[in-house]
C-alpha cells in the first residue's frame, strides 16, 4: 500500500474567504451580488481588517447582506444608510466602515444622505451596486434605469420625457470636494472583475489613510428583473448599461508627485 | 454647586455634555437651534463628536450609528423636524438601542410658528412612528428639570435599551432661570452589544429585521414585557396641594407650571384645588390619577394643544368623575386668570366651588 506524503497534495489557490460567513444567500442565480460580497470579503481577508470593519446594510435586495460578512454589521432604514455609517464611523474613528448600498436605495430615496455623506467627507467606504432596477420590491423603475428599459412601472419603457434619465452618481458625487476616491467598474466578466476587486481594494485604503469619502460603484445584472437568462443578463452590461455609464475613475485622491498621473479626473483632498 | 443664570436650551445640551454624551447630532430649528449651538462648540472642545446634519431624517439616523456603536448619543429638534424622526425612531424601538431625542415642541400643524405649544403630545408619548413601540418620555416644567431630566434621560435609554424623549416646549427651551448643572461624569463603557469590531468575540448585529412573523411576533413579546417592566418601575409625578383637593387639575410642562398660579388664586378664593403633574408622560402615573379620580369631585385637565392628553386622562379615570379640559393653541400660553376661571366653572359644575358661589344647603 502506497503510503502519502503527509505534505499538502495541493497548494491551495482559492478558499472561502473568512470574511464571508457559511449561509447561503437568497440571491437569484446569475445575480452579481455574490461576486461583489466575495470581492468585498477576499480584499478585507487581504487587508486584515475583519475584526476592525463594520458594514451598514442598506434596504433592497442587500438588505440581508449582514447575514453573508462575518463583521459587524448595521441595519439601517431605506436610503439612510451613509447617515448611519457617519454615526458608526465617527463612534469609531479607528475602524473601517462600509455601506452597501443598490440603486434604489442609494439614488432615489437616500439621495441626500449619499451626497451629503460626500459633502462632510466622510471617511467612510460605499460599495454602489447599480443593476438599473429595484430588485427587492420586483423590479419596478430606479432613477438608473435605462431610457426606454421596461420595468413594471414604466411598463411602455422609462420615457425620459416624463420621468428623467439615468442618473449618474458616480459622476455626480465625484463634483464634492469632500469625495477623496469615485470609480465605476463592471462586473460582467472576468477582467472587469478582477479591475472591480482593485477598486474596492483602493477604496478601503484610501479609508484606512483616512483620506476621505470613497465609492466604489460596481454596475450588476438582474436577470431575474431584467426578464434575461443570467449570460444574457450580464451582455446587457456591457452592451446596453456600460455606454450609459461609462467605467472609470471619476475621483482620484491626490498623490504624491512620484505616483501621479495615474488618471484623470484628480480631485486634491489634503 | 452653583447656581446659573442658564438659558433652557443651552441648560439641557450643557446637562446632556455632563451626562456623557459622546456624539451629538442636530440640524436647526426654532425655538431649540441653541442646543446645536451650544454643542457645536461644547463637544469638540471635549473630544467629542458633533455633526450639523443635512436635515432630521439624516440627523436621527446619525443618532441610530452612533448609539449603534454604543457611545451615549442625541440629536434636539423642534415639532416638525420631530415628525421628520419618526422612521427613525420606530427603527431604533426595533433594533433597541439607546439615545435620547430632546423635542421643544412648538405651535403647529405644519410649519405653524415658533412659539410654545405641547401638540406633540400624542405623536411622541403614542408612537409616531410605526409599528408597536414605546418611547420613555420625560416633561420638564422649569430648566432645573431640563437639566436632570436629560440627565436622567440618558441612563434611563442606557438601561432599557430604549430612546428617551425629553418633551419640552417653546418656552422651557428660551427661559432663563437660575439652576444648578450636575458635575462631568466619566464617559460610560461600550456594551457588549455595541458595533465595536469584532475582536476576540462573535460579530455584532444592530437590526430591526425579523422577517419570519413567528420570530417578529417573539421579538415584539420582548419588548412589551420591557415596556411592562418600564410601567412598574419608572413612572414619574409631581402632586401639588392635592390633600384637600375636590377639585384636581392634570397638566404637564409650562401649562402645568401657569396652573399652579392659578391654584394658589382660586385657593385664596377657597375651591380646594390641586395639580396632579405627570413628569413621565410614558409611563404615565395612571395609578397615582386613579387614586386622585376616587377623591375629588371633578378633574381639570390643561394643555397647551386642543386635547390630547386628556385622551389618557379619560382613559384612566373611566368616567368615575367629569373629566373636563380647557387648552389654549396657537403657541398661546394660558394665563393663570384663564385656567382659574377653568377650576371655577368645573367646582361650581361639581359643587366644589367657592363657598359664596354653592347653593345654600337645605338645613338638615
Amino acid at each position: 500500500m502506497t503510503v502519502l506524503a503527509a505534505e499538502p497534495l495541493l497548494t491551495p489557490v482559492y478558499e472561502y474567504p473568512k470574511s464571508l460567513t457559511h449561509v447561503p444567500t437568497h440571491y437569484c442565480p446569475g445575480c452579481t451580488h455574490g461576486v461583489a460580497h466575495r470581492l468585498i470579503a477576499e480584499v478585507i481577508d487581504e487587508m486584515g481588517i475583519r475584526q476592525d470593519t463594520i458594514g451598514v446594510a442598506s434596504v433592497g435586495c442587500s438588505v440581508f447582506s449582514y447575514r453573508y460578512f462575518a463583521t459587524d454589521f448595521a441595519q439601517a432604514a431605506h436610503g439612510r444608510a451613509p447617515a448611519m455609517a457617519t454615526g458608526v464611523k465617527r463612534a469609531n474613528p479607528d475602524k473601517i466602515v462600509f455601506t452597501y448600498q443598490g440603486d434604489g436605495d442609494l439614488a432615489s430615496i437616500g439621495a441626500a444622505e449619499i451626497l451629503h455623506a460626500a459633502v462632510r467627507g466622510e471617511n467612510f467606504t460605499v460599495f454602489f451596486l447599480n443593476n438599473a432596477i429595484y430588485g427587492m420590491t420586483g423590479g419596478q423603475m430606479a432613477p438608473t434605469t435605462l431610457a426606454g428599459q421596461k420595468t413594471s412601472s414604466s411598463p411602455d419603457g422609462r420615457d425620459p420625457a416624463t420621468t428623467g434619465a439615468p442618473l449618474r452618481m458616480s459622476e455626480l458625487l465625484a463634483q464634492v470636494d469632500g469625495a477623496a476616491y469615485v470609480v465605476r467598474r463592471s462586473l460582467h466578466d472576468v477582467v472587469q472583475i478582477r479591475r472591480a476587486k482593485k477598486a474596492i481594494r483602493r477604496a478601503l485604503e484610501v479609508q484606512r489613510q483616512g483620506l476621505g469619502f470613497s465609492m466604489v460603484e460596481l454596475l450588476s445584472s438582474c436577470p431575474t428583473n431584467w426578464g434575461l437568462e443570467p449570460t444574457a443578463a450580464l451582455a446587457f452590461i456591457r452592451d446596453e448599461m456600460v455606454p450609459v455609464f461609462p467605467l472609470g475613475d471619476f475621483k482620484l485622491p491626490a498623490e504624491p508627485a512620484a505616483a501621479a498621473g495615474a488618471a484623470a479626473g484628480t480631485g486634491a483632498r489634503a | 454647586m452653583s447656581i446659573e443664570l442658564l438659558k433652557g436650551n443651552v441648560a439641557f445640551a450643557e446637562a446632556a455634555v455632563r451626562a456623557g454624551c459622546e456624539a451629538y447630532f442636530g440640524y436647526p430649528i426654532t425655538p431649540q437651534t441653541e442646543a446645536l449651538e451650544h454643542m457645536a462648540r461644547r463637544m469638540p472642545e471635549l473630544g467629542r463628536v458633533f455633526v450639523q446634519a443635512e436635515s432630521e431624517v439624516a440627523a436621527i439616523n446619525m443618532v441610530y450609528g452612533a448609539a449603534a456603536a454604543g457611545v451615549r448619543t442625541m440629536t434636539s429638534s423642534s415639532s416638525p423636524g420631530v415628525s421628520l424622526m419618526m422612521e427613525g425612531l420606530s427603527y431604533m424601538a426595533g433594533s433597541e438601542v439607546p439615545a435620547v431625542l430632546v423635542d421643544v415642541m412648538r405651535g403647529g400643524p405644519g410649519l405653524g410658528n415658533i412659539a410654545p405649544a405641547q401638540g406633540d403630545y400624542l405623536q411622541i408619548v403614542k408612537g409616531g412612528g410605526h409599528g408597536d413601540y414605546k418611547m420613555i418620555v420625560l416633561a420638564p416644567a422649569n430648566v432645573q428639570e431640563m437639566i436632570d431630566l436629560t440627565v436622567l434621560a440618558f441612563d434611563l435609554a442606557d438601561r432599557y435599551r430604549i430612546v428617551t424623549v425629553l418633551l419640552a416646549d417653546g418656552s422651557l427651551g428660551q427661559m432663563m432661570e437660575g439652576a444648578t448643572l450636575p458635575p462631568l461624569r466619566p464617559l460610560t463603557e461600550r456594551p457588549a452589544w455595541a458595533l465595536t469590531g469584532a475582536r476576540e468575540r462573535d460579530t455584532n448585529l444592530v437590526s430591526s429585521i425579523h422577517l419570519d412573523p413567528e420570530e417578529l411576533a417573539r421579538f415584539n413579546d420582548h419588548l412589551q414585557a420591557k415596556y411592562a417592566e418600564i410601567e412598574a418601575n419608572e413612572v414619574r409625578f409631581e402632586e401639588h396641594r392635592l390633600d384637600d383637593a375636590r377639585v384636581g387639575v392634570v397638566a404637564f410642562g409650562t401649562a402645568a407650571r401657569v396652573a399652579k398660579t392659578a391654584i394658589a388664586a382660586v385657593r385664596d378664593e377657597g375651591v380646594a384645588a390641586g395639580l396632579l403633574r405627570p413628569i413621565s408622560l410614558w409611563p404615565y402615573p395612571e395609578a397615582a390619577l386613579r387614586a386622585l379620580a376616587e377623591r375629588v369631585d371633578a378633574l381639570l385637565v390643561v394643555e397647551m394643544n386642543a386635547g390630547q392628553m386628556v385622551e389618557d386622562v379619560r382613559r384612566v379615570v373611566e368616567g368615575r368623575v367629569p373629566v373636563r379640559f380647557f387648552g389654549r393653541t396657537g403657541g398661546i400660553m394660558p394665563m393663570p386668570e384663564e385656567i382659574a376661571d377653568a377650576i371655577r366653572e368645573v367646582a361650581d359644575a361639581a359643587g366644589a366651588g367657592a363657598p359664596e358661589a354653592q347653593p345654600q344647603e337645605v338645613n338638615a
